[in-house]
């Protein structure tokens, strides 16, 4: 089966900075993807890339099977949703809507009917007379969406879809994202900062740092099983354990990650297991964390609710189980 | 001191104020009431009489149509000119970064900030040493060099007010670079446009200085304004031309002035 989108060693390099740096990459058709990492790691570059706003330095896209390399922007079969939407301001929402289909050619009662039927999808039927300054953040979102998609792309791009929107808002529009993937089977890839927002919608997620891939796989993966200690750090909150402490449990010296809600938290009288200090506890609703200090390795554990909690200082044994400890690629 | 808004201003400041408007617009006023007077030769004041008897005597001189055909046919040409370069010019320094692109806005602005006598005396020489004959061009060409000026400090101003990525967004949509022109950039950068040709043809129109030094044997209107004070002859025409001319000028830039007004906030960066 053909990728939607394949990367081939694809590099984007500005003067001496490798924005992009030799990334290998195969969005599957249908896939709700997610680029994931801090800023200045590439993703948006890489998005840029299949756009067509930037070209590879070095490396092959193809896109659907077909070469991407100097094709520009308006010859791709492939919409944007932009990080700040960039409506046209001089121009009333359903003309928004339908400019795609206005360069493209087509007359003016065929592109304002699918026009209103995009405008309908993103539920905002109706409001085709209104002005981009007359709409709230998240109705300019969904304006953005519909004009992307009245289009028919084969792949959607979605710059930080919902860098811009308040937390009640961006619950909201994560949901109706994913069931609108869903509903229309287009290829998604969208660009995001926030861990969260990439596992809990996207079927596989990237996660970048400094122009590369770390590792890609689906949000289990990469919360559970992170590869290097970049992952584990970034997605989540994993303890990080290094060669030595992890060498004592699995016998490999090599980096390890641990996952807070694996440790269990008890008295200093029972048992063996990893002796420790609580340093705090923070209060998060439905569980807390707490910072230990084992031997001046810091960790993090998460109990639920309820559960009653140690004095400061005092001393514990923290257990879990072997196979809840995973080991990374790096080496010791 | 608190000052209100509903306070009233003292009365000294008042009549200061009331003179300086005076001081600026009394003699503009002086010209419109010379234009109807009976005294030919000379400026009297009081007019010894009323007239209207110039309107029609200025609607039957050939020599005032001449000037002011060239006038509008130089200030059009060289407002055209100058929306072409200044926009291109403009585009290219706010839309793209390259080696010396804060040195060609500097070089573009310059022309209005030296002296006019300059660029006459810098083009009357260029002219003459390139054998080109001094004509309706050389003329178009010397005011080309301010107007282009105004059009490029306006288009400026509105390009960088444009968010770069509707342009981008329309190319995503489709549009190649000639739609994503007309159909995002153009409307877009229009009133900005309008107000800056409009400034560049109220300038062109009562240029004096350049055109000395540009022009050949022609008489744009207010060189032949200059030539009809040293030799009287039907003196009031003159201050019929210079209503004519205050109102051509006039209504453009206070329109110049109404479009580029409104519109603070940044085009297509609404969140």
């Amino acid at each position: 089966m053909t990728s939607a989108v394949s990367f081939q060693k694809v590099s984007r390099h500005f003067g001496k900075v490798k924005a992009v740096d030799a990334v290998d990459l195969d969005v599957a058709p249908g896939e709700f993807f997610a680029m994931l990492g801090p800023s200045g790691s590439g993703k948006t570059t890489c998005l840029r890339l299949i756009a067509g706003f930037e070209q590879p330095t070095a490396g092959s896209i193809s896109i659907f099977g077909e070469r991407a390399e100097g094709v520009p922007p308006y010859r791709r079969n492939v919409n944007t949703v932009f990080q700040d939407y960039a409506l046209f301001p001089h121009l009333n929402i359903l003309d928004n809507v339908a400019y795609g289909l206005m360069v493209k050619g087509i007359g003016k009662a065929e592109r304002h009917k699918a026009a209103e039927e995009a405008l309908a999808l993103v539920r905002l039927p109706g409001f085709g007379g209104r002005r981009p300054s007359q709409l709230s953040g998240g109705q300019r979102q969904r304006v953005a969406l519909a004009r992307a998609l009245v289009n028919q792309p084969k792949v959607l791009l979605l710059d930080e879809p919902l860098g811009a929107l308040d937390l009640k808002l961006r619950e909201n529009m994560q949901e109706e994202l994913k069931a609108l993937q869903k509903a229309l089977g287009i290829t998604f890839i969208f660009v995001t900062h926030d861990q969260g927002e990439a596992l809990s919608m996207a079927d596989r997620v990237a996660v970048f740092n400094d122009g590369k891939i770390m590792q890609v796989g689906t949000p289990q993966d990469i919360y559970e099983r992170p590869s290097t200690r970049f992952v584990a750090d970034f997605v989540g909150s994993s303890n990080v354990l290094p060669p030595d402490f992890v060498q004592r449990y699995s016998g490999q010296h090599r980096w390890g990650s641990l996952r807070p809600e694996a440790i269990r938290v008890g008295k200093a009288t029972r048992g063996d297991g990893v002796s420790a200090r609580l340093v705090s506890a923070n209060y998060l609703g439905a569980t807390t964390r707490l910072a230990l200090d084992a031997d001046g390795l810091r960790l993090h554990a998460v109990v639920p609710a309820g559960t009653k909690l140690p004095e400061e200082g005092e001393a514990l044994v923290l257990t879990f189980n072997r196979d809840q400890l995973h080991l990374m690629d790096e080496a010791g | 001191m608190r000052s209100d808004r509903s306070q009233k201003s003292p009365l000294g400041l008042k009549i200061a104020a009331g003179l300086g408007l005076v001081f600026l617009h009394a003699p503009i006023l002086l010209i419109f009431v010379y234009a109807f007077t009976t005294e030919e030769k000379s400026y009297q004041w009081p007019p010894p009489g009323l007239t209207t008897q110039w309107f029609a005597v200025t609607w039957n001189r050939p020599d005032v149509w001449e000037a002011l055909s060239l006038s509008v046919r130089v200030a059009a040409i060289s407002t055209a000119i100058a929306i072409v370069l200044g926009t291109l010019c403009a585009a290219a320094v706010s839309r793209s970064k390259f080696f010396g692109r804060e040195t060609i806005s500097l070089l573009v602005i310059l022309p209005i900030a030296l002296p006019g006598i300059i660029t006459g005396i810098a083009l009357r020489s260029a002219f003459a040493l390139t054998e080109i004959p001094f004509s309706f061009w050389t003329i178009i060409l010397g005011h080309a060099t301010f107007c282009v000026v105004v059009v490029y400090n306006n288009a400026v101003a509105r390009f960088r007010r444009t968010s770069g990525s509707m342009i981008e967004a329309s190319m995503d949509l489709g549009a190649d670079g000639f739609q994503t022109f007309r159909h995002v950039v153009l409307p877009n950068i229009a009133t900005a446009l309008l107000a800056g040709g409009m400034l560049a043809f109220a300038l062109s129109f009562d240029e004096v200085i350049v055109t000395t030094f540009t022009a050949g044997q022609q008489q744009t209107l207010p060189i032949w304004m200059l030539e009809e004070l040293i030799r009287p002859r039907q003196r009031p025409v003159t201050n019929v031309v210079a209503m004519v001319v205050v109102l051509v000028t006039l209504l453009p830039i206070l329109l110049a002035y109404y479009l580029t007004r409104d519109g603070d906030q940044i085009a297509g960066s609404g969140k």
